[in-house]
């Protein structure tokens, strides 16, 4: 089966400059990532921010451009941003952000906002896109009396439900979602994504879900890659990932989850912060604050390799050279 | 720890406690104890008067707010006070820290002088001795090569370290009860794991008193003895973290574990508190969860439960609570905890 949407060996390059007049130098937030995601099915990206998730996500869209490497939907390239062809496509792929007063317009109703995707794209005459309107508002747990409400008189759930019908507006085949729970209180979180999960199961939508909790991640994705530092260091299904990472990054995210009822002691806390993208270190990213780094660590960039379940990972340590596995 | 948590004296006593916006009741009467050197949680969603409690206490709310009851550190009284004592008390006696370092920090001010800055402030250290001492705060909590970036500015600094910082300029006057309102929500999580750890030590050297205002349960089970929970401006249940989070009885705080996403478990559907923490200003009639509670009979909405003593230390204000039989523990290891 072709996937809905595949990378290849993306790269993208920013230009900063340290200072007004400093000497511009590349920073490679997204290097060298190759992804697939089948129809219907969700991919969740984790890591910390600088990561480059974010910058992921949106190239997937092609709302950045690649430096390096290609998008294909539905095995074609990507067309290239801001034609016609590309605008097409982007009706089947939607985004949804993590700040929904951000995302919406203050000065437009919420049902205003929702159908807007209609009109841009031309796709209901006019006459059934008000019904339509209300059909999207009530999937997604929205009143009927809250269509005329401006985005200021929503609580944050709210909001985060009206960009999500948005987003549906179109019918779309892919969502990107960035960080699209976070901001909400755990008793919303879980009524929204309760809600994300009855909608793509109900149409089909695959989708792309970019957070750093790793407990939501683990209730709502399939499959599961860990970035560090522009790059995929672990990716495996969500099952297999969480119960037992192999990378020692991704051991470490998941021990850093604050359990009710258990405490910090015997945790891998990771000292230090991440490394600064401009300033990537040598050899795999992660050395500096690996607890198994080795010499080769120091040196060699290690490739994604196939461990077993599925499963693949960039280590030296773990995902070496081939090692004779124990049965 | 075990010893602080209740043999203590009472460092703070907050006395039906009372906060109206505009007219609009928001705290509706909160009594709460910190004892010296304690570790203390308030949980609840957005909303429920976590942060009002304290910026009430310490009189940080703007005009607008009428604040009534009384709030006594060792004995005297600070609601209404003269400003010269409310001025002796903040960031010398208590120290508040918030969720986004870099709205606390000066953007244009080095942050080596915004420390000297706090320590001049509190102690009247200047020169040199101001200087040496800075540099320790800076040590304490972890930054690294804190004399190289003593003259750094803030936006020099990631929102982790943004966040020591904070905390270092908090310990600056030496404060006997540190409130930190939600420090750890805007960080990643293995920052977040450094910050909550650093909060856990600094108690333990500096013996100081901790309030932790969050959302998150996990972290407050890990940083704090006893825990509150806070529901529409009032405290709903109350109990030691041990005993509460192996058996949560009002039907709200099970709720808020319940909505937490396991990480141990599969990819079954969530259990959300169904509905919205209710508009002030139209409080449902009787208990103010009733109408998003599971358990709710007529009498909840008719008239609304007392907090209550029940045995070792615990209060509840629900008149159907969660039986302690069905009340399971909702995460294995409690015996560490005890």
């Amino acid at each position: 089966m072709t996937p809905l949407i595949e990378a290849r060996e993306l790269v993208r390059i920013y230009q900063i400059r340290r200072g007004l007049f400093g000497r511009p130098s590349p920073v490679r937030a997204v290097d060298g990532v190759s992804l697939s995601v089948m129809p219907g099915e969700t991919l969740g990206i984790v890591g910390e921010s600088g990561s480059g998730k974010s910058t992921l996500g949106r190239m997937l869209l092609g709302i950045d451009d690649a430096q390096g490497g290609q998008v294909l939907f539905e095995g074609k390239p990507m067309p290239a941003l801001h034609t016609a062809e590309w605008r097409a496509l982007r009706a089947r792929m939607q985004l949804v952000y993590q700040d929904p007063l951000a995302a919406l317009d203050r000065r437009l109703t919420i049902a205003a906002q929702i159908g807007e995707p209609l009109e841009i794209h031309d796709l209901l005459p006019k006459d059934q896109r008000a019904s339509r309107v209300a059909e999207l508002m009530t999937a997604v747990g929205l009143r009927s009396d809250q269509a005329d409400r401006y985005p200021h008189e929503l609580s944050g759930g709210q909001r985060q439900r009206a960009v999500i019908a948005r987003a549906l507006a179109s019918r779309p085949q892919l969502l990107v979602c960035d960080e699209p729970v976070s901001a909400l209180d755990v008793s919303i979180q879980a009524q929204v994504v309760n809600m994300m999960r009855d909608l793509q199961e109900e149409h089909r939508i695959a989708m792309v879900f970019i957070s750093h909790d790793l407990k939501v991640v683990r209730n709502i994705a399939d499959r599961v890659a860990v970035m560090y530092l522009g790059r995929i260091v672990e990716e495996a299904s969500s099952d297999v990932l969480f119960k037992s990472p192999q990378h020692p990054y991704t051991q470490a995210l998941v021990s850093s989850v604050p359990v009710p009822g258990q405490l910090l002691e015997g945790r891998v806390i990771l000292q230090d912060e991440p490394p600064n993208p401009a300033n990537r270190p040598s050899g795999c990213a992660f050395h500096p604050r690996c607890p198994i780094a080795r010499d080769i660590c120091r040196s060699v960039i290690p490739q994604l390799r196939r461990i077993g379940d599925g499963r693949t990972a960039a280590c030296h340590v773990v995902a070496g050279e081939p090692v004779a596995e124990a049965a | 720890m075990d010893k602080n948590s209740t043999a203590g004296s009472r460092l703070v006593e907050l006395r039906d406690l009372k906060v109206a916006f505009d007219g609009v009741q928001v705290l509706h009467g909160i009594d709460l104890d910190v004892a010296e050197g304690e570790a203390l949680g308030l949980v609840g969603e957005s909303g429920c008067g976590k942060s009002v409690t304290w910026l009430a206490a310490l009189g940080l709310l703007p005009g607008k707010a009428t604040v009534s009851g009384s709030v006594k550190l060792e004995g005297q009284e600070l609601v209404g006070g003269p400003r010269s004592v409310l001025e002796g008390v903040r960031g010398g006696r208590i120290a508040m820290i918030f969720q986004d370092p870099s709205s606390s920090l000066n953007p244009v001010l080095r942050v080596g002088r915004q420390i000297v800055e706090a320590l001049a402030a509190h102690r009247s250290l200047r020169g040199e001795a101001a200087r040496a001492e800075a540099l320790r705060l800076l040590d304490m909590v972890g930054i690294p090569d804190a004399r190289l970036r003593f003259d750094l500015y803030p936006h020099e600094f990631s929102g982790g370290q943004c966040q020591r910082l904070m905390i270092a300029m908090a310990l600056a006057g030496e404060p006997d009860l540190l409130v930190a309102d939600e420090p750890t929500t805007a960080l990643d999580a293995t920052i977040q794991a450094q910050i909550l750890d650093l909060l856990i030590r600094l108690r333990r050297e500096t013996g100081m008193a901790t309030v932790f205002i969050s959302h998150d349960l996990g972290a407050v089970s890990q940083v704090c003895e006893r825990v509150c929970v806070m529901y529409a401006g009032r405290i709903v249940e109350e109990g030691r973290v041990a005993e509460l989070f192996a058996a949560p009885r009002h039907p709200y705080t099970r709720g808020l574990f319940d909505a937490i996403p396991r990480l141990d478990g599969g990819r079954e559907r969530l259990i959300p508190i169904p509905g919205t923490v209710p508009n002030p200003k139209h409080l449902p009639k009787g208990c103010s969860f009733s109408p998003r509670c599971s358990r709710v009979d007529d009498a909840c909405r008719a008239e609304r439960p007392p907090l209550l003593a029940l045995d070792n230390g615990r209060k509840l204000a629900c008149i159907h609570p969660v039986p302690p039989a069905e009340a399971l523990p909702v995460r294995v290891p409690v015996e560490a905890l005890a």
